[in-house]
């Protein structure tokens, strides 16, 4: 009895494998592909851009649809969270097995185009998706390494800014800082019981490189030198780092738990549910706000401050999503009329508003919020206080390396230690061989 | 021995033709390797290819310029072994420092977890009410699928919302601030905790089943001379459970050794210093700087080190075995 | 017999400290998926200050589990399967035969399970490349080039288990099969694995969770469309919020299959490394 429950239930598995192997070969995409009745289709992956998975599909099949509807090509969606989709642009690179459009963090650029793996956009790719001109032109130098036709072009612009609190400023009698030493005041003052001036996501790699990047950029120093080796160990990128550290260390305005943040939410939840009165997070933070229940009229944006005296006023880098082609797309002209439709002006304001970005195209206004002054203070620092990161094909290798030394650092403040300027040295010194080795 | 070698009868079909006459090949000859040849298909494609294309990368500079095109990637000898074993060197002082944090996290996991699934196996030897729900309870942290286990602890290791840190400082009121234990030097004795969680029950189980042939009458007989539990056990358990212990020791050392789940379910991005185990170590050294050559070089290293010690390993128990 | 005291003391002890050890993570898990939100985002307690039940139902939404878990059901079971078959015939061969290769084979069976997997991770998603190329089979990104992947995994200690079991059935059996009529194969299917039944079942849940467990491979090989359990857990981490108290009911869920098959099957299990693997 028992033995024939075994063998049905093996037949079982067996009709169930034989399905699946059929299932998984016809509905898988292959990179690109015609059916018979001529018309074409595309694989595209998008990167995470909305609360989650799901509502990105929700947001782009529509878009798609009306793409196919236009052009008659059809293309396959996959949305990829962004802690795969660094591994899953490797492996196509590496196997070739790779879809026809990609989106891409745009500071990965540099790197991605030293890897040969993607079309560069040469003036008649350009042309074809609507000329270079129409670009807001910091956005599209994000697209490669100076000097060489971009392997990417933007697609939605992001902006770092200093979200705060108004009734917890008010009530505080404070206005919105507009140098580093009033944000540090201010924290204090904000800062009581389990209340606290600040969140960081601490523990998250990419966003402290960021912040590495721009504490140093306002102290006028350059990660790369001229020649593209690394100059983290310098002091303006010490000293910048020091005092993004200081907010937890000395300033003591930060949550040491913020230590665990990985990521950017749980420092935007924090604020959106009134623990801490200021984050420093880029636009697509709006949506999350909201979604916590803070309603966009509680809280106002300033430019992330710079230290009194500062050389330079940047108060974020260029940041933002880029779309790629992969060279061996079978369908160029597919693949270029689809960047053309997305990069279009109605696609953008229709993405734009959902994924709460900054438009990419010259006089295109900002439609990710109602809040006018917000939308202004963010156009602004896109347009007039963002620096671009390095653009470098060791850029991704900054970010690992210099923010995951960042998070140690952090670690070692949050359980007790102390980190001076000579330890931030010896790390970016360490973080300065591994680029070199890897390279 | 001699039973199995005898020829299986089989349809003659096979076994005889033409010349050959001085020793004819018994009939069926082809049969084991028939039987094995699917294993060894899979084994061949799964494990054996891609290790030695994985030993070809670690001599190749397969970085991110040349990943794309692997033809043209310029072969450096052993320039990546250079780099992996300059110890001066940051990328080399990394590795040796995660290699040692390994050694001292499998040390720890292999003998505690040895340790417990002995003593819960002896505990359980004898039947008492209650044994056998006991008995299945133990096996669950085995049975659960690795990430819900890991899961389920790194929520109790948060600092801030944790059932430890809950326990020891609002319950038993320790002094002092709430440590982390994800971070820091902790992120060491919480990645050994939760390995050691998810490896007893395997000792426990492998332990169980070899008492189990042990035959009762042994203890008895020795109960009979006085032998107390604890001389019972260093002079009958332990050396009627050598050829489990043997086996069970090395499969232990090795899947600890090479844990990669762990510390990546545990930690995620985070990669503490301290729980920074050698295979997550690799995986950030070589998808995180997308140097494949430099991965596979300290992935050469790390199967030399295992092989290593599995021979001494197995020569030297084997030599004592045959001494006995 | 009796017991003496002081085993009587060690045994309370021990079982007392394993089970608290054991329990512990397994009650916080339970009690966390029956919490609101606002629980699991404050300080812990010990017990809900309300039970719901809405993380059960919520969590299918926040991430789309059901299909994960269909995913991760058929790549499981086929490779298990397959898996068992192979290995069937694989340790038969060894247990019976004594034949030219024969120890080679085992020792590189075992040695396999030396290899880090980061080391063949690339390597292995290459050669699927290159099988697709060659042969137009899709193995990347499909549950096809997953399951021959887990069904590898599994097959060393399955062979070297089943091989040892075998070992322990009398040659006899089989040569009376053979006088009866059957051929060497006849004798495997009406002889041995009748009598070999513990440790076949030891052998197929040992693959089956294997598995299911598996992380790493499954985090390169995955597209959206076959992503398994061990993947899909993970986003929920991912989301604007950390819903601790749907990722400990999706724990649970996910983790049911195995543990009731494991603990309904577990005295199989004991008696297939009797055996087999422990003699």
């Amino acid at each position: 009895m028992k033995i024939r429950t075994l063998a049905a239930t093996a037949a079982i598995a067996a009709l169930a494998l034989t399905t699946a192997a059929c299932g998984g070969g016809s509905n898988s995409s292959s990179s690109s592909s015609s059916d018979s009745s001529g018309g074409k289709t595309l694989t595209y992956w998008a990167s995470n851009q909305g609360t989650s998975l799901d509502n990105d599909k929700e947001v782009l099949t529509p878009q798609l649809q009306k793409f196919q509807q236009q052009t008659g090509i059809k293309v396959n969606l996959e949305v990829i969270g962004w802690n795969d989709l660094q591994t899953r642009i490797q492996t196509a690179v590496t196997s070739g097995q790779a879809p026809d459009v990609v989106n891409i963090g745009n500071t990965w650029a540099a790197s991605l185009q030293s890897t040969g793996a993607f079309m560069p956009f040469d003036s008649s790719a350009l042309d074809a998706i609507g000329g270079k001109d129409k670009f807001v032109k910091t956005a599209l130098d994000t697209g490669g390494a100076p000097g060489q036709d971009p392997t990417s072009v933007p697609l939605y612009g992001l902006a770092y800014g200093l979200y705060y609190n108004k009734a917890m400023f008010s009530s505080a009698g404070l206005k919105p800082p507009t140098t580093w030493e009033e944000l540090v005041t201010d924290a204090k003052k904000l800062t009581s019981g389990d209340k606290y001036g600040f969140a960081l996501a601490a523990g998250s790699y990419t966003e402290n490189s960021h912040f590495a990047f721009i504490n140093a950029a306002q102290n006028g120093a350059d990660l790369f030198d001229s020649s593209g080796k690394p100059t983290f160990t310098s002091d303006g990128v010490v000293n910048g780092i020091k005092r993004y550290l200081d907010l937890m260390q000395t300033d003591k305005v930060v949550n040491v738990s913020n230590v665990q943040y990985d990521n950017g939410t749980k420092a935007v939840n924090d604020f959106a549910t009134r623990k801490v009165a200021m984050i420093l997070n880029q636009n697509n933070a709006d949506n999350s706000i909201q979604a916590n229940g803070m309603k966009s009229s509680e809280y106002g944006v300033v430019p992330f401050p710079a230290p009194e005296g500062s050389a330079t006023k940047v108060a974020s880098h260029v940041a933002g999503i880029n779309l790629s082609i992969f060279k061996n797309t079978k369908n160029k002209d597919a693949a270029l009329q689809f960047v053309k439709f997305m990069t279009s002006p109605e696609t953008q304001t229709a993405l734009d508003k959902k994924f709460t970005a900054l438009p990419v195209l010259k006089d295109a206004t900002p439609n990710f919020t109602d809040n006018a002054e917000e939308a202004k203070t963010f156009a602004d620092i896109y347009a007039t206080k963002s620096k671009p990161l390095p653009l470098v094909a060791s850029e991704d290798q900054f970010e690992s390396t210099v923010g995951k030394a960042m998070n140690q650092m952090f670690a070692k403040i949050a359980s007790g230690g102390t980190v001076s300027t000579s330890d931030i040295r010896s790390a970016l010194d360490t973080a300065q061989q591994q680029v070199a080795a890897a390279g | 021995m001699s039973a199995a070698t005898a020829a299986p009868t089989t349809p003659k079909a096979a076994g005889h033709r033409a010349g050959k006459p001085r020793r004819p090949r018994p009939a069926g000859w082809w049969l084991p390797y028939a039987l094995l040849a699917p294993a060894v298909i899979f084994e061949l494609l799964i494990h054996v290819i891609p290790m030695f294309t994985g030993i070809w990368m670690s001599f190749i500079k397969l970085t991110k310029a040349f990943i794309a095109n692997w033809g043209n990637a310029p072969v450096t000898g052993v320039a990546n072994y250079n780099v992996a074993l300059d110890f001066n060197g940051a990328v080399g002082a990394g590795l040796l420092r995660s290699f040692l944090v390994t050694c001292a996290f499998t040390l720890l996991v292999v003998a505690i977890s040895w340790v417990l699934g002995m003593a819960a196996a002896v505990a359980l030897q004898k039947n008492f009410w209650g044994r056998g729900f006991i008995r299945t309870l133990f096996l669950v942290p085995y049975a659960l699928p690795m990430y819900a286990g890991i899961i389920a602890w790194k929520f109790m290791l948060q600092k801030d919302t944790g059932a430890i840190n809950h326990f020891f400082y609002d319950n038993l009121h320790l002094g002092g601030d709430k440590p982390f234990w994800l971070i820091g030097d902790n992120a060491f004795i919480s990645v050994v905790i939760v390995a050691i969680w998810r490896l007893w029950p395997f000792a426990f189980l492998m332990l169980m089943a070899g008492l189990q042939s042990i035959p009762s009458d042994v203890y008895e007989a020795s109960a009979v001379d006085g032998a107390k539990p604890f001389r019972q056990w260093r002079s009958i358990t332990l050396p009627m459970l050598r050829p489990v212990n043997m086996v069970l020791i090395l499969v232990m050392f090795l899947w600890t050794f090479n844990d990669f789940n762990t510390p990546f379910v545990l930690f995620g991005n985070g990669q503490p210093p301290a729980g920074d185990l050698i295979s997550f170590h690799i995986y950030n050294a070589s998808f995180l700087t997308w140097n494949f050559g430099s991965g596979a070089a300290m992935s050469v290293l790390l199967l030399l080190f295992l092989l290593l010690v599995s021979g001494i390993y197995l020569i030297v128990l084997n030599r004592r075995s045959h001494r006995a | 017999m009796r017991e003496t005291q002081g085993a009587r003391i060690f045994r309370i002890v021990v079982v007392a400290i394993l089970v608290v050890f054991t329990v512990v993570p397994i009650y916080v898990m339970v009690t966390s998926a029956l919490k609101p939100l606002s629980d699991v985002q404050g300080p812990f307690s010990w017990w809900p200050s309300s039970i719901t039940f809405t993380p059960f139902v919520e969590m299918w939404k926040t991430v789309p589990l059901a299909s994960y878990f269909v995913n991760s059901l058929i790549v499981a079971g086929a490779a298990t399967v397959i898996s068992l078959i192979i290995a069937v015939f694989a340790s038969f061969a060894i247990s019976r035969y004594r034949f030219l290769g024969r120890s080679i084979f085992s020792t590189t069976v075992l040695s396999t399970q030396m290899f880090p997997g980061v080391l063949f991770l690339l390597p292995l998603f290459l050669i699927f490349v290159n099988i697709n190329t060659a042969t137009g089979i899709q193995l990347v990104g499909t549950r096809g080039g997953l399951i021959i992947t887990y069904l590898t995994f599994s097959l060393p200690f399955s062979i070297w288990m089943l091989a040892g079991y075998f070992d322990g059935i009398p040659h006899d059996l089989d040569e009376a099969a053979k006088v009866d009529g059957c051929g060497p194969m006849g004798a495997l299917i009406r002889v041995v694995l009748p009598a070999a039944r513990p440790g076949l079942i030891a052998v197929a849940i040992y693959s089956f969770m294997t598995s299911w467990g598996e992380v790493l491979f499954a985090s390169v090989m995955t597209t959206d469309a076959n992503r398994t359990l061990a993947v899909g857990l993970q986003l929920y981490s991912t989301q604007t919020n950390v819903y601790w108290n749907q990722i400990m009911a999706a724990s649970l869920v996910v983790s049911v299959p195995v543990v009731v098959g494991f603990l309904l099957l577990q005295r199989n299990f004991v008696a297939g490394l009797t055996a087999g693997a422990v003699k």
